[in-house]
């Protein structure tokens, strides 16, 4: 049975974490919205880059020599798997369903024979796949994003990326990250990016805008596709970068939100054990007192 | 007022200017062109220069881009950029400092890749300094 001197310690302590848990969630609040803002800024970009390439990519589909970033190696043999996390913890399962989702895949392609390379961004995730597959991870970022993310940061990843496509250290990129649906929601997402999946989706709007026009080319259309793809690299990672800060901080606003509620309870409880105890405790001394006077 | 055009100018980060237009002036790959309303569909790239954007028949104010892509159809001109300025908000230090840091970044490079990215830059800051030159 505890004193209620520890009681009262504890209920103070419960108390002072459910203020720091609650202080949290607001600060999650207000770096959720402006980090919702940013991702939905960033999205005429995509879109629009999404359109161009659709266009360009339905000309040069199938011709022999189509760049390597659109058609791949040829080869699946080396994957690089880009694990996109954040840098700090307590956002609930946020960092460990990214993962889980990329140890899946690298224990998948490891059965299946397949050289797994990994590039963290976010060093929980480093933290985390250290444990099982130190050696695959070649190198990793920490600090993206930390005021607010610029597209120089996810220019630097993916100029990394190239850089080892054009050595030909791999042959498959994929990036894993979480995709932004709704503040108390997001969904982990496995996306290629090397070779670039043309989506359907982009083709499918360009229809109903009447007969497909004939565009002119200037350089050339290779030209431009050498030039494009890159950029959309980067744009792709830029997108999932946004989309994983703004999940994030959802996921932390939702743990808070969790946490505070937890302690709240757990307070009630504590109380309520404080005052039964404190009434148990009078009521001894009640009886010890009448029992005594009885006696006499 | 006369036929416009859809213009987008959108960069990574945000949509900076969508508004009808009589004209815009894109410095493209192979030279500067001009977009009016009904141009034959037209994909390009863009090297680093300045846009002018043309209202009521004179310019209504002109962008830096450092590079990206154009897109021209009938109706609309969508430029993506990597990065743009007001052409009026760009002032001699800030260039200079970006173009000595371009410089030094250059001299710097040791890798192939590095040695590329360290051209474009001094590529666009010596864009730069020529338009507000």
């Amino acid at each position: 049975m505890p004193s209620l001197k520890d009681l009262r310690g504890r209920i103070a302590s419960v108390k002072s974490t459910q203020k720091i848990t609650s202080a949290m969630k607001m600060v999650a609040a207000s770096k959720l919205r402006r980090a919702q803002e940013a991702a939905e800024a960033g999205r005429p970009y995509a879109e629009r880059m999404g359109r161009m390439l659709g266009n360009l990519a339905g000309s040069v589909a199938g011709l022999p020599g189509s760049p390597k970033l659109l058609s791949g190696t040829g080869k699946s043999d080396v994957h690089l798997v880009v694990v996109m996390t954040a840098d700090r913890g307590l956002c609930g399962g946020f960092n460990g369903s990214i993962v889980r989702s990329a140890r899946i895949m690298i224990n998948e392609l490891v059965a299946e024979g397949k050289q797994v390379k990994v590039l963290c961004v976010g060093r929980k995730g480093r933290d985390a796949l250290k444990r099982d597959h130190a050696k695959l991870i070649i190198d990793s970022y920490e600090g993206v994003g930390r005021r607010g993310l610029s597209f120089a940061e996810a220019d630097e990843i993916a100029t990394r990326v190239l850089t080892m496509f054009d050595a030909g250290e791999f042959d498959v990129c994929t990036i894993i990250y979480n995709k932004f649906k709704s503040a108390i929601s997001q969904v982990v997402t496995r996306q290629q990016l090397i070779p670039f999946a043309v989506p359907q989706a982009a083709n499918a709007n360009e229809a109903p805008a009447g007969p497909k026009a004939m565009y002119e080319y200037e350089p050339s259309e290779e030209g431009i596709l050498a030039e494009l793809l890159p950029r959309n690299v980067a744009m792709q990672i830029f997108s999932a970068l946004l989309e994983n800060a703004a999940s994030e901080q959802g996921a932390r606003m939702a743990a808070m939100d969790n946490a505070t509620r937890n302690a709240g309870e757990m307070i009630n409880k504590l109380t309520l054990t404080y005052n039964r105890t404190r009434q148990a405790m009078i009521t001894k001394e009640l009886i010890e007192i009448i029992s005594g006077a009885e006696a006499l | 007022m006369a036929e416009t055009l859809e213009f987008e100018l959108v960069s990574p980060e945000k949509l900076l200017v969508s508004e009808p237009v009589e004209m815009v002036v894109v410095p493209g790959a192979e030279g500067n062109f001009g977009a009016l309303p009904r141009h034959a569909p037209m994909l390009t790239t863009v090297r680093p220069g300045v846009l002018d954007i043309y209202k009521g028949g004179k310019v209504e104010s002109r962008i830096f881009v450092a590079g990206g892509f154009a897109e021209v159809n009938e109706e609309r001109c969508t430029v993506l950029a990597e990065e743009a300025v007001r052409l009026e908000q760009l002032t001699g230090d800030v260039v200079e400092k970006r173009l000595q840091a371009a410089r030094d970044a250059s001299q710097e490079a040791d890798t192939p890749a590095e040695k590329a990215q360290a051209q474009r830059q001094l590529a666009i800051a010596e864009a730069m300094r020529a338009a507000i030159a």
